[in-house]
């Protein structure tokens, strides 16, 4: 059975080493997009998103994370990237949810699920303070690790 | 474009006679991710049960993290092989059920398999637990087999549905 046009891959790849991947040409055709990044990196990261290109300090973020033993929570500001979660050297999988990302009059605000369970649970929630339509995203460490050994898939869901 | 995809695996409802495991066999190597939503209630005589996931048979090489707020207060720690909590026979309101949510990328593939697990059971009464779990199996085989298990027995209209997702 297929559930419908609601979960739709736009384009994927395989990593085994590179420090950066964009996804480009994003369609506007659907509601929300869910990436999806498992892999495995040298060492803990984080895993920074930007969008369109954009390197301004225009992102902010705030984020829940569970080390095994204790339980913390932080907020930043005035950033230079989105989270999308860590990077560690077990094997990892951060799952975003980036919602209306095509609108052109909203600010866009995401939501990522961290999953390095050789390090931490959480959730991070970020905003880019910008009203265009998303139309790339850009995934890669804030201390230039490499994604190895696995995949990036960027789906799209409609909402009709 | 790519054809859509969220692709029905199969799907489990709990029987009048409640059911100590709920598997998942034959599970096919054909999509890139799996992803599993249930919905669960326990007839252990307490007021929560804990769900443990089994893969393959193995119930070895499993880590954890997990984080968890109670309605008070936030904590972390490791349960190797959690998958989430539930609603239990003594103490939880009758007829609520948990809502859990599993996602498992290049669950085919030859690197160790990790999974994001989120869970809420709420009962209104306290404790009510909501939980984001960081899962790992260290082992490189695909995944054939999926079973999940608890102190207790699933209950009748206990429900577990498994979908793949395909990135092609």
């Amino acid at each position: 059975m297929t559930a419908g046009a609601t979960y739709t891959p736009i384009a994927t790849t395989t990593f085994s080493g590179g420090t950066t991947y964009t996804f480009s040409s994003i369609p506007s055709t659907y509601t929300d997009l869910v990436l999806v990044v498992a892999c495995s990196s040298a060492a803990l990261e984080t895993m920074i998103l930007r969008f369109n290109g954009d390197t301004g300090t225009n992102y902010s973020w705030l984020r829940i994370l569970g080390s095994g033993s204790s339980a913390s929570s932080l907020y930043l500001s005035n950033q230079s990237a989105a989270v999308g979660g860590f990077m560690d050297n077990g094997q990892y999988v951060n799952i975003t949810n980036i919602m209306n990302y095509s609108n052109t009059t909203t600010y866009k605000t995401t939501i990522s699920r961290m999953n390095a369970p050789s390090s931490y649970a959480g959730a991070f929630t970020s905003m880019w303070r910008s009203t265009s339509a998303i139309n790339s995203i850009t995934i890669l460490g804030d201390s230039g690790g490499t994604f190895n050994n696995g995949k990036a898939t960027l789906y799209g869901i409609a909402a009709a | 474009m790519a054809n859509p995809t969220m692709t029905l695996i199969a799907s489990v409802t709990v029987g009048s006679g409640g059911a100590a495991t709920i598997d998942f066999t034959s599970i096919p190597s054909t999509y890139t991710d799996l992803c599993l939503l249930t919905s669960f209630r326990s007839n252990r005589a307490n007021n929560v049960d804990d769900i443990y996931i089994t893969l393959n048979g193995s119930t070895s090489s499993f880590s954890n993290k997990y984080l968890q707020g109670n309605g008070s207060s936030a904590s972390s720690g490791s349960v190797a092989r959690y998958y989430g909590s539930c609603p239990a026979a003594s103490g939880s309101t009758t007829s609520t059920f948990s809502n859990d949510l599993l996602y498992m990328p290049n669950y085919a593939g030859s690197a160790y398999k990790s999974f994001s697990g989120d869970t809420v059971m709420e009962y209104n009464g306290n404790p009510a637990y909501a939980a984001l779990n960081a899962g790992l199996w260290s082992n490189t085989a695909a995944i054939t087999s999926l079973s999940l298990s608890m102190t207790g027995s699933f209950v009748q209209y206990s429900t577990a549905t498994l979908y793949g997702i395909s990135n092609t």
